[in-house]
């Protein structure tokens, strides 16, 4: 059941990844693009998503625990660290490099166009190589 | 309003948001793509099913809306390969670090008011623009 239901809350992402255009690196750039001709597209995404979920989370984490599972796995508040504001700035550079994030790089794996492979590809490396490293950090 | 800038990011940002409540609902995870890849190769057999699950869904779901309007695929991409490299090697390595994405900092952090999403969130968008503004979209 959770396997799923899990399978199928991927494929609704992924749907509404691809509906709400953030699928295609161009309309992404273009909201990067913010001195040229800007495309606010993404305030819509990200404000209908986090809009839904900010209500939605309020009743769901209301709840004892979930449906299918005995807790919630919500991260803490934590602090402001060196490694938040670094990692999220090293990938905010990949980003604005490729018009990509994970989740629609991996829609578009289908595709099968070289450049999604390879952004894919690396990304998975990048990640190999923070694992190996992050004791040193 | 046109429908390529407001009403099909709109109403797929909101199927995105359904997404990831019913993930919390359900399975009290949050929808973050960049742990649940990390999940995927690092954690027992049994807490990486659901993982390969979703990841699986998000391969085919954008297959599944090709089939009925291939058109959100037809584009050609802005950066070349080797750029794409280099991009997927600091977008998987930063993540990492970081500790989310756009889909966990951004679509659930934001929603959750979390310090920590609201600083990532306006940090990658911040040298995303820098970047695009100084190496240009394409």
């Amino acid at each position: 059941m959770k396997l799923f239901v899990s399978y199928l809350l991927g494929a609704l992402f992924s749907i509404g990844l691809t509906i709400s255009g953030m699928v295609n690196p161009n309309k992404v750039l273009g909201f990067l693009d913010i001195f040229r001709e800007w495309d606010p597209s993404l305030i819509a995404v990200m404000g209908g998503a986090a809009g839904l979920n900010m209500v939605l989370f309020k009743f769901i984490l209301k709840r004892k625990n979930p449906i299918l599972t005995t807790e919630f796995s919500v991260p803490k508040p934590g602090e402001v660290d060196w490694r938040l504001v670094v990692g999220s700035a090293l990938f905010g550079i990949g980003w604005g490099l490729g018009g990509v994030c994970p989740g629609p790089g991996i829609a578009n794996l289908f595709t099968l166009k070289v450049e999604a492979l390879a952004f894919v590809g690396a990304l998975l490396v990048g990640q190999f190589l923070f694992v190996h490293v992050k004791h040193k950090l | 309003m046109s429908f390529e800038i407001f009403v099909g990011p709109l109403i797929g940002g909101i199927l995105i948001g359904l997404a990831a409540s019913l993930l919390l609902l359900f399975q009290g995870r949050i929808f973050g793509i960049t742990g649940i890849i990390a999940g995927c190769l690092s954690t027992s057999f049994k807490e990486a099913g659901w993982r390969w699950m979703i990841v699986l869904g998000l391969i085919t779901g954008s297959f599944f809306v090709s089939l009925i309007d291939s058109s959100y695929f037809d584009y050609t991409f802005p950066a070349s390969t080797g750029r794409m490299v280099v991009a997927g090697l600091l977008v998987g390595f930063g993540t990492r670090l970081g500790s989310g994405c756009t889909s966990g900092h951004g679509v659930c952090g934001l929603a959750r008011l979390s310090i920590r999403s609201i600083v990532a969130t306006l940090m990658f968008m911040f040298t995303g623009m820098v970047t695009v503004w100084i190496m240009g979209a394409n």
